[in-house]
């Protein structure tokens, strides 16, 4: 096979450790941004929460990665202690930093949606009698997802491309191959544009797949087609 | 085993310190994500003007930038143009039969590829500043007698500045994290010198911290700018 057959065949071979990645990722920092988010209604833990935010959205996802790659495994605790199997493999420290720094991204478009929803349904509810459950399930969850849903999807897009950082701390994802085959062949244009043409895929299927779920979600028709 | 230095000795501005370092990466770090802006800010202007023009293939070419830019990896535009721009220099060079100039300096390609991508998002926030203009005000503000300037100053900037600023902040705080992925280069930013300061006294943790403080200075002093002057332009558009 010539070289431009086998460099997109070795690339696709990598798209499921991205994938992995971006999934893992992305179902921390939702499972993680809902806490947040939870821990900004109250007053005793919205410091922590702020402070989280604050935090992960004013630095570099690189950076954040380097810290947990190199700085917390070289602490003493972890490298002598029990999680350092964890530690030891860059695709946990890859999901770990990506989780953090995704959640405090997602906490902010879930509090934007949340701030959307009238005061008038909550008493509305509260009125009808609506305990603290049935009020978050029936009145307040569907319509965060719905008026979320653009917002959180651009996240999640985001995502994918930053999967490809994890290659900085030697995970061999589309990035990684694709900087491990020009080491080989020194080909740098061809074989970026393969791995460029490979994240356009993702990114575009991921739009679509949410552009659907817009769509399903939207009872009067009026999401853009 | 040698001595280990204590933090403050480590980070300080003194012979072993690495303080002057990191402040000189900081900085580094400001003006790559300063050039970048620039750069997007050109292109994204280009892009979005192209974008709203009546000639098909320019609006193709404008939209599939847009696509392209934002479906693919900030780090892919980075190594792209760092390994690919002597190659491609070399290739021009050729062309007009000159020998090759060599790799063009880590700054140039650096903030160009942080650039290229800001555009692709500059280019939509200023598609949506224009449409907060009527036709018919720029129609009135002429028939009015208002100059290029005037309109400009009185009637087009004070409404497009209140749309378009907050977004602007956003991928300005992008580029400034972004540009992190510039020292894959080796020029010496924040990252970098973190890096090469983790690498050289094994101390990566206290490093790694130090240079998150100083993103994080970066990141919310420049918030705060954003913020004032968003308060100054909307007072400036007549108090909203």
């Amino acid at each position: 096979m010539d070289f431009l057959g086998t460099t997109s065949l070795g690339l696709l071979r990598a798209v499921p450790v991205t994938v992995l990645l971006f999934l893992a990722s992305a179902l921390g920092a939702s499972l993680v941004a809902a806490v947040l988010v939870a821990m900004q209604q109250a007053r005793v833990t919205q410091g922590l929460a702020r402070a989280w935010i604050f935090v992960f959205r004013g630095t570099p996802l690189l950076l954040q990665i380097f810290m947990v790659y190199y700085g917390i495994a070289a602490l003493g605790p972890i490298r002598h202690g029990f999680l350092w199997p964890a530690f030891r493999e860059p695709l946990f420290c890859a999901w770990l930093a990506m989780t953090c720094c995704c959640s405090a991204y997602i906490a902010e478009v879930l509090r934007g949606a949340l701030g959307a929803i009238p005061v008038g349904q909550i008493e509305a509810a509260l009125a009808c009698g609506m305990g603290r459950w049935t009020r978050l399930r029936l009145i307040v969850a569907p319509q965060v997802l719905r008026l979320a849903l653009p917002a959180y999807g651009n996240e999640l897009v985001m995502m994918i491309k930053s999967t490809s950082l994890a290659s900085s701390i030697t995970v061999l994802d589309v990035t990684g191959v694709a900087q491990q085959v020009i080491a080989h062949s020194y080909r740098t244009l061809d074989v970026f544009c393969l791995a460029a043409a490979v994240y356009l895929g993702m990114t575009a299927a991921l739009t679509a797949v949410l552009r659907r779920i817009e769509r399903s979600l939207d009872p009067l028709g009026s999401a853009p087609r | 085993m040698d001595a280990e230095l204590s933090v403050p000795a480590l980070l300080g501005l003194g012979a072993d310190g690495w303080g002057w370092a990191l402040m000189a990466g900081a900085g580094l770090t400001l003006a790559v994500a300063l050039a970048a802006m620039a750069i997007g800010s050109m292109l994204g202007a280009a892009l979005a003007a192209a974008e709203a023009s009546r000639r098909v293939w320019l609006v193709r070419i404008a939209a599939t930038y847009g696509l392209v830019m934002r479906g693919v990896p900030e780090l892919l535009v980075v190594l792209l143009l760092y390994f690919g721009a002597p190659g491609m220099l070399a290739g021009v060079a050729g062309l007009f039969g000159l020998p090759a100039p060599g790799s063009p300096p880590a700054f140039l390609t650096g903030s160009l590829a942080i650039g290229l991508v800001s555009a692709a998002y500059q280019a939509e926030v200023f598609r949506g500043g224009m449409l907060a203009v009527p036709r018919g005000q720029i129609e009135a503000a002429m028939a009015a007698g208002m100059g290029p300037v005037a309109r400009l100053r009185r009637v087009i900037l004070p409404q497009v500045l209140h749309h378009v600023l907050p977004p602007l902040g956003n991928i300005w705080q992008f580029n400034l994290k972004d540009s992190a992925l510039v020292s894959i280069t080796g020029l010496a930013e924040l990252m970098r010198v973190s890096l090469v300061a983790a690498g050289s006294t094994r101390r990566p943790f206290v490093f790694f911290a130090a240079a998150m403080v100083l993103y994080l200075i970066l990141t919310s002093a420049s918030s705060a700018l954003f913020r004032m002057i968003e308060r100054r332009g909307s007072r400036w558009a007549g108090g909203r």
